[in-house]
């Protein structure tokens, strides 16, 4: 390997509780060289990629150990060497690029901020550089796309542009701290391939962050699996992805993997819910155009789309709390009124449901105990005893210790946080419940033992699911049929094995295909198939 | 609550020796509020410590009497516009629609004239009695309690645990008492406690314009008016309730700095 452009030895960063984020970290990245760094939340991945400018997030110290930038040392060093590392150097590239620009400035001058900051270039080289990038990432209408606001501009395309921010010095090293988590699958694609091509343009070397292993894998040369501030293992992208030497690597490698069903498929039972023409306003906008579906009991039906299908918005009016919708809505033979306030004690008990993120769906004043006693409460009239006893069988079904009944969910981590609401929810003995994302805010290994206990409920109880996801790794394993969404209208709806059974049709191939696979010549076999639309995108 | 910092002690030890005196003032007091023992502002003499007001009375004995109605009326004018104003506010921000429309502009129409305007009139009009006064500067405040808590209610109702609550079949009662008022209760607390000193002042600041407690009954708004000529001639009588109105709002202002430091995390910080 030739001189690394970016050395770090025995990194120790600690928390403002003394708690060390990293224990001993060493990193090496040679010029041009793309690093992935993989682990679930807390592992310190996006740790390490801020010593790497010799940054601390949110007073955390960098405590100990060595960051050299090619022949710089900046920690431990002065002030002046890391503002001048920062940005010139060594770019930040961050989750997610609306809190990353100013919204009251225009796109273009933020992008040559950094190098008119650093005085690398004069103002007409800057822009002359920015109008390069501009085109190398695709941006459209490159001529007039520095004069928009970050208001006017999509997503995916925010997200370029932060990537061309970044290079505004001509960096040595980019750090991308997860730059395509929040995108949709689709666009998470177009970002990924010009990433990519960005990066071997330039010779940029980068470290890439994210806990997407499949998405790492296609776009990095060497791997780090770390786990609790720790180095698990590391390796080339090849090695982790098919010949994995650790236990914990080989779980997040199987994960993606896994297509088997967590439930089998089952004939539905009589019918409980059917939508016919609903329709959803919000003020004069429609974001919901005539959908119509129906669901039996003990049945699962997944709902996907990209965001601003509209798929989450029909959980909400199902649930009766969007401001104004019109068409038919019929649960167990009983006409559904569209407001909730309308819906008796009783129908409400028999539609629940479960939230994305399960810290803002649970009271943090309320222990456990009374987050899911009070249904209990409401509904069953369960008192003192009873009531206890009652709340610690929930706790037992959703593979909790009896113990949690006097915690502040404060004191719970998410995947935790997320059975108490899963309890919360089957204590009201529903027909039916709308799990709205209930795994995406967690870690895949968590995610999926959620998943399994939401898969033995059903099987124990006979619930019904109406599953709103825009994973369809999940769908394919738990959903018995699916419904596609786009803009606000039913694209597709069969049984889950017809629509993920090629040959795809239109708008759901392309949602399929674009689900990152763990193999590393994914994407330039997807490139290959789409033929050179990606490329040559205008 | 976090440990009380050294300011916090100091303004708890403050709290403290003002709550003596809103209980017992009257009893501690040597003479009574309206017996004239000396000459006008006459100096400190044994037994008389900060001396003599500007009709001859005993400066400390007015200090403890007037202690209790200044400190009271404040106290119950504030208790009554929160009582007022939290669940107008909780209300408004649940209920939404016309009731929220309606309460918040007739609270607009209000809060555009200055309070000591609209008290002025108030007082004017009704005369000034203590359950007017009370009541007056009460309702007043209320609107801006009001504000707050409708504010800080919509904030909470909108996070998806008070709408489990709500699709749970719960009622308002219910859902302002389980589910708001615990996660808005600490910027509740510190602005019951800056409100507190507000109206205090407020209070001082009318009966400095003769529109507070009436004469013969001492106040320290009241005493500062009433003894300002002395400042003239160099005297020290106007700046004993000055200075025990001034120290009183520091004490409350610490004990709320200490209260709101350990509970200035954002909401959803750890998203």
């Amino acid at each position: 390997m030739s001189d690394p452009i970016l050395r770090i030895r025995n990194l120790q960063v600690t928390a403002p509780d003394g708690r060390a984020l990293t224990r001993g970290i060493d990193v090496d990245l040679a010029p041009g060289e793309v690093l992935g760094l993989i682990g679930e939340s807390g592992a310190g991945k996006s740790t390490i990629g801020l010593a790497a400018l010799g940054y601390g997030r949110g007073g955390c110290r960098i405590s100990g150990g060595t960051v050299e930038v090619a022949d710089r040392q900046i920690v431990p060093g002065t002030r002046r060497d890391r503002e001048q590392v920062r940005g010139a150097r060594v770019a930040y590239v961050a989750q997610s690029a609306a809190a990353a620009f100013n919204p009251a400035q225009r796109l273009g001058e933020q992008m040559i901020e950094a190098a008119l900051y650093h005085g690398t270039m004069t103002r007409p080289e800057a822009e002359a550089w920015r109008d390069e990038l501009i085109r190398v990432l695709q941006l459209p209408n490159p001529e007039t796309f520095p004069d928009r606001y970050p208001h006017q501009v999509s997503g995916g395309q925010l997200q370029r542009a932060m990537i061309a921010m970044a290079m505004a010095c001509r960096p040595d090293i980019l750090v991308l701290d997860e730059p395509t988590t929040a995108l949709d699958v689709t666009t998470q694609i177009e970002v990924l391939v010009l990433l990519r091509g960005l990066i071997r343009r330039y010779g940029t070397a980068a470290l890439y962050i994210t806990h997407d292993l499949a998405v790492v894998a296609q776009i990095s040369d060497r791997i780090m699996v770390l786990r609790h501030g720790e180095l698990v293992e590391q390796g080339t992208a090849q090695a982790i992805l098919e010949a994995p030497q650790q236990d914990y690597t080989r779980r997040l490698v199987a994960e993606r993997g896994a297509h088997e069903r967590l439930a089998a498929t089952r004939s539905p039972g009589a019918e409980i819910l059917s939508v016919e023409r609903l329709k959803v306003f919000y003020g004069h906008n429609q974001a919901l155009h005539d959908v119509s579906l129906t669901l039996g009991r003990g049945e699962t039906l997944a709902i996907v789309g990209e965001s601003g299908s509209g798929k989450s918005t029909l959980a909400r009016a199902i649930a009766g709390l969007p401001p104004f919708s019109q068409g038919r809505m019929r649960f167990d033979g009983a006409e559904l009124p569209a407001r909730f306030q309308k819906r008796s004690q009783d129908m409400l008990r028999r539609i629940q449901l479960v939230y994305q993120l399960p810290d803002v769906a649970l009271n943090p004043r309320q222990t456990i105990a009374e987050i899911i006693g009070r249904p209990l409460q409401l509904y069953f009239g369960l008192r003192g005893k009873a009531l206890a006893e009652g709340v610690a069988r929930l706790l037992a079904d959703v593979g909790l210790p009896a113990d949690f009944a006097a915690r502040l969910p404060g004191a719970l981590s998410g995947g935790q946080k997320q059975r108490v609401c899963v309890a919360r929810a089957l204590a009201a003995q529903p027909d039916l419940i709308i799990c709205d994302e209930v795994t995406s805010a967690l870690d895949p290994l968590v995610a999926e033992e959620v998943l399994q206990l939401l898969a033995r409920l059903q099987q124990e109880r006979g619930l019904a699911y109406l599953f709103i996801t825009h994973d369809l790794g999940v769908v394919r394993r738990i959903a018995d049929r699916t419904l596609v969404m786009q803009k606000g209208r039913v694209v597709e709806e069969g049984p889950t094995e017809t629509i993920f059974t090629p040959p795809w049709q239109g708008y759901t191939g392309e949602l399929i295909t674009s689900v990152p696979e763990m193999r590393r010549d994914w994407l330039d076999g997807l490139l290959a198939t789409r033929g050179q639309a990606l490329e040559t995108a205008k | 609550m976090r440990k009380p910092t050294f300011t916090a002690w100091i303004g708890l030890a403050i709290l403290a020796a003002y709550l003596v005196i809103l209980i017992a003032g009257p009893h501690l007091a040597p003479f009574g509020q309206e017996d004239i023992i000396g000459s006008p502002f006459g100096d400190p003499e044994p037994g008389h410590p900060l001396g003599f007001d500007q009709n001859g009375r005993d400066m400390l004995s007015r200090l403890l009497y007037g202690g209790q109605m200044s400190i009271g009326v404040s106290l119950a004018a504030v208790l009554i516009s929160f009582a007022v104003g939290i669940p107008m506010g909780f209300m408004a921000a649940i209920r939404g629609g016309w009731f929220d429309t309606i309460l918040s502009r007739l609270v607009d129409t209000i809060m555009c004239v200055p309070v000591l305007i609209s008290a002025l009139v108030v007082l004017q009009a009704l005369g000034s009695s203590l359950p007017v006064l009370v009541l007056t500067i009460a309702l007043l405040d209320s609107t801006r309690v009001f504000r707050l808590s409708r504010v800080l209610a919509q904030g909470v109702g909108a996070l998806e645990f008070a709408e489990v609550a709500r699709l749970r079949g719960e009622g308002n009662w219910w859902l302002i008492r389980k589910e708001i008022l615990p996660n808005v209760a600490s910027p509740l607390v510190a602005e019951f406690g800056l409100r507190f000193c507000f109206t205090f002042l407020f209070v001082a600041g009318l009966s400095f314009l003769g529109l507070g407690v009436q004469p013969p009954f001492a106040d320290w708004g009241g005493m500062v008016k009433d003894n300002q000529q002395a400042i003239v001639y160099g005297l020290y009588a106007p700046l004993y309730p000055a200075a025990a109105i001034a120290i009183l709002t520091v004490g409350v202002n610490l004990v709320v700095d200490w209260m709101l430091a350990g509970r200035s995390a954002p909401q959803g910080d750890n998203r």
